[in-house]
């Protein structure tokens, strides 16, 4: 019988078989941040251990760091910089590269590794970080980790697992112009619920998946942590190749053919089982826009709310009043007071470049406060050299320095109590942007659209 | 980690789906880079009247009277999703909770927990609600019981549950097998060099 892809990235990883559930798994790269990285480096020197393998793990600042033009270690929120100064010193310690504030390689972890090629085809990676299967888009098993299992996993270069089942959703057809990876993904988790993948790792395939340019698929995988997935994972194509040829830690001219020629046995073989088979066809997906407190609550823009999940009706009267309102509601239409446009879910070069097409030459609605945080300072050079922030500055978008910024509320800066925004980022949870703040998930075109128009609004509807 | 054998509480029902970390602990709350200090600011959004406040909502489950010292905690589908901030468990352990009987959890929170001496436990627990008022949690004989007897049998892996019913570090077991690991390394770099920076 055939391998799936999972299964030969766990065979070759594999340094021992625990016990029939449990795998010691060789742990090709770490990646940390100053909030959760530092405090699993701590518990590390605390407990008199060293790091294994530091020349494989990397370290950057992007959760607390600021994103205000002329950032110093200061943050706006309060206490942020011991988590910086105390990360920075565990790092130097440990002998752990850091891509600190000023560096031109600094970012959110997940955009600035595949940016590096930190991430390779076939390679495990791991960080104390939930949207770390984003990297899955490039063919490697990339999973999240607690602090502890990063304590684990810098001490030993290994990690007990448990052995994930596995699920592919097979993504027939193409998606319609102006529908993105985005849309795609809240349409999955929608139709499947937000514990549909059930602690499996998620293969994804199908011409709309082979259609995909490698930072969309990023968007896909990275969602993925919403549909409660262990991993998500698409097999590596050409694209993946000619993405990482030359970038820094690629393996060079010499080793290059070799690689190449291992990345294209990893792929599912045909006969390979699943445990679990989903298909949708892409023709069907349309822009999504949240209307809820958790990203299932997701609708087709053009949709009215309408809860209709089975035993869920206490939770979709809670989100109704949560985000005022009611049953039936228009998304499109939808005053708003805030976008943003950030995050390791779409704040890579693309993205950036599809907002600016939409926004060029037009400025955002009066009221509506816009910001655009790119993913890391590499992406905010590339858009700063093609002219993409005058764009975004003359529409009336803060132009910032890279960091996970407003997708979380910790303490600094938010929008506000009750505000609305539509937002590119991956979690609406209740307070997730700020105390009581109503956010609507969708694409960095329909944030583009909505702040232009002042309201929810239909990226196809814009002129290009 | 403290070794769980056998626990008895009163359970507090938050019956939701879908409680992320978030809401376990909120961003702003996780203060310093530490362990510990965490369990003040554990469902601070629920718990208190204001952000960043310390007035008790007296709404709130938690701050009910009887459910003070209860040590079991009860909740829905998908409880811990979101982000893999090991915080979460942290607050609820230094609050007091050992175990957490939910219909499913996220799948870092539920490896969070194993690590930290609580015990996930997968249950469809509206079954249970008419007996929260005190229930045995049962590692070895994996099941949930009542004061009436009735009982609840539970799956957890083998590995989980040795490491929850013996307190091991994980890290000293993996220590032992630091010639294999070494050994594998030697061998996969001449497969895979481009692995190794």
């Amino acid at each position: 019988m055939g391998k799936t892809i999972f299964e030969k990235i766990w065979s070759e990883h594999c340094v021992s078989e625990i016990n029939d559930e449990v795998g010691l798994l060789l742990i090709d790269r770490i990646l940390l941040h100053e909030r959760t990285g530092g405090v699993a480096l701590q518990g590390l020197a605390t407990a008199g251990r060293a790091v294994k393998a530091p020349h494989n793990c990397f370290a950057t600042m992007d959760h607390v760091v600021d994103t205000l033009p002329g950032r110093t270690d200061e943050t706006t929120m309060p206490t942020g910089k011991s988590f910086i100064t105390a990360t920075r010193a565990a790092a130097k310690a440990a002998g752990i590269r850091l891509f600190d504030i000023g560096d031109p390689r600094q970012g959110i972890v997940h955009v600035m590794s595949p940016e590096q090629a930190i991430v390779l085809p076939g390679l495990t990676l791991v960080c104390p970080d939930s949207h770390t299967l984003t990297q899955g888009a490039l063919g490697a098993l990339a999973w999240g980790i607690g602090s502890t299992e990063a304590e684990h996993a810098l001490a030993t270069s290994t990690l007990r697992v448990a052995r994930p089942k596995t699920m592919r959703v097979t993504v027939e057809g193409l998606l319609h112009k102006g529908v993105t990876a985005k849309d795609l993904a809240l349409f999955i988790i929608a139709r499947f619920g937000s514990s549909g993948a059930k602690s499996h790792v998620v293969e994804y395939a199908g011409p709309a998946i082979d259609a995909l340019d490698i930072e969309a698929r990023m968007t896909l995988c990275n969602m993925t942590a919403e549909f409660g997935a262990f991993s998500a994972i698409i097999a590596p194509d050409m694209k993946v190749f000619a993405y990482l040829r030359g970038r820094p830690f690629a393996p060079d001219d010499t080793l290059w053919p070799k690689a190449v020629a291992h990345w294209r046995g990893l792929a599912s073989d045909p006969d390979a089982l699943f445990d679990i088979e989903h298909r949708v066809n892409a023709s069907e997906v349309q822009p999504m826009v949240s209307w809820g407190t958790n990203p299932e609550q997701s609708i087709a823009i053009g949709d009215r709310v309408a809860p209709s999940m089975p035993n869920a009706e206490a939770a979709a009267t809670r989100a109704l009043n949560y985000m005022d309102l009611k049953p039936g509601s228009a998304l499109e239409g939808l005053k708003i007071d805030a976008a943003f446009i950030g995050s390791c879910t779409n704040s890579r070069i693309s993205d950036l470049r599809r907002a600016a097409a939409i926004l060029r030459g037009r400025k955002v609605a009066s009221g509506v406060r816009a910001i655009c945080v790119p993913g890391s300072t590499t992406v905010k050079l590339q858009a700063e050299a093609e002219g993409l922030h005058k764009i975004f500055i003359e529409a009336g978008f803060e132009w910032r320095e890279s960091g996970c910024s407003m997708c979380f509320f910790a303490g600094g800066e938010s929008f506000g109590l009750h505000q609305r925004v539509i937002t590119s980022t991956n979690r609406n949870f209740e307070s997730r942007q700020g105390p009581n703040t109503r956010s609507h998930l969708a694409s960095p075109e329909t944030v583009a659209a909505s702040a232009l128009a002042g309201h929810i609004s239909d990226p196809r509807m814009v002129q290009l | 980690m403290t070794p769980f054998t056998v626990l008895e509480s009163i359970a507090v029902p938050f019956i939701q789906d879908n409680v992320d970390t978030d809401t376990i602990i909120p961003s702003r709350e996780i203060k310093a880079v530490s362990k510990r200090g965490l369990a003040g600011g554990l469902f601070a959004g629920l718990r208190y009247t204001e952000i960043g406040g310390r007035q008790e909502n007296p709404d709130f489950v938690l701050n009910k009277p009887i459910y003070r010292n209860a040590r079991i905690l009860m909740s829905g589908k998908n409880f811990g999703c979101g982000s893999s901030r090991e915080q979460a468990v942290w607050a609820l352990a230094e609050y007091g909770f050992r175990a957490i009987l939910a219909h499913s959890f996220n799948p870092i929170f539920r490896r969070n927990c194993i690590r930290n001496g609580i015990v996930p436990v997968e249950l469809d627990v509206t079954k249970l609600l008419d007996a929260a008022d005190h229930l045995v949690v049962d590692l070895d004989a994996q099941e949930v019981r009542d004061s009436k007897g009735r009982l609840w049998p539970f799956a957890i892996a083998t590995e989980a549950k040795s490491m929850l019913r013996n307190g091991f570090d994980e890290i000293d077991l993996t220590l032992l097998r630091a010639a294999e690991i070494e050994a594998f390394r030697t061998r996969d770099r001449a497969r895979r060099p481009w692995a190794y920076l």
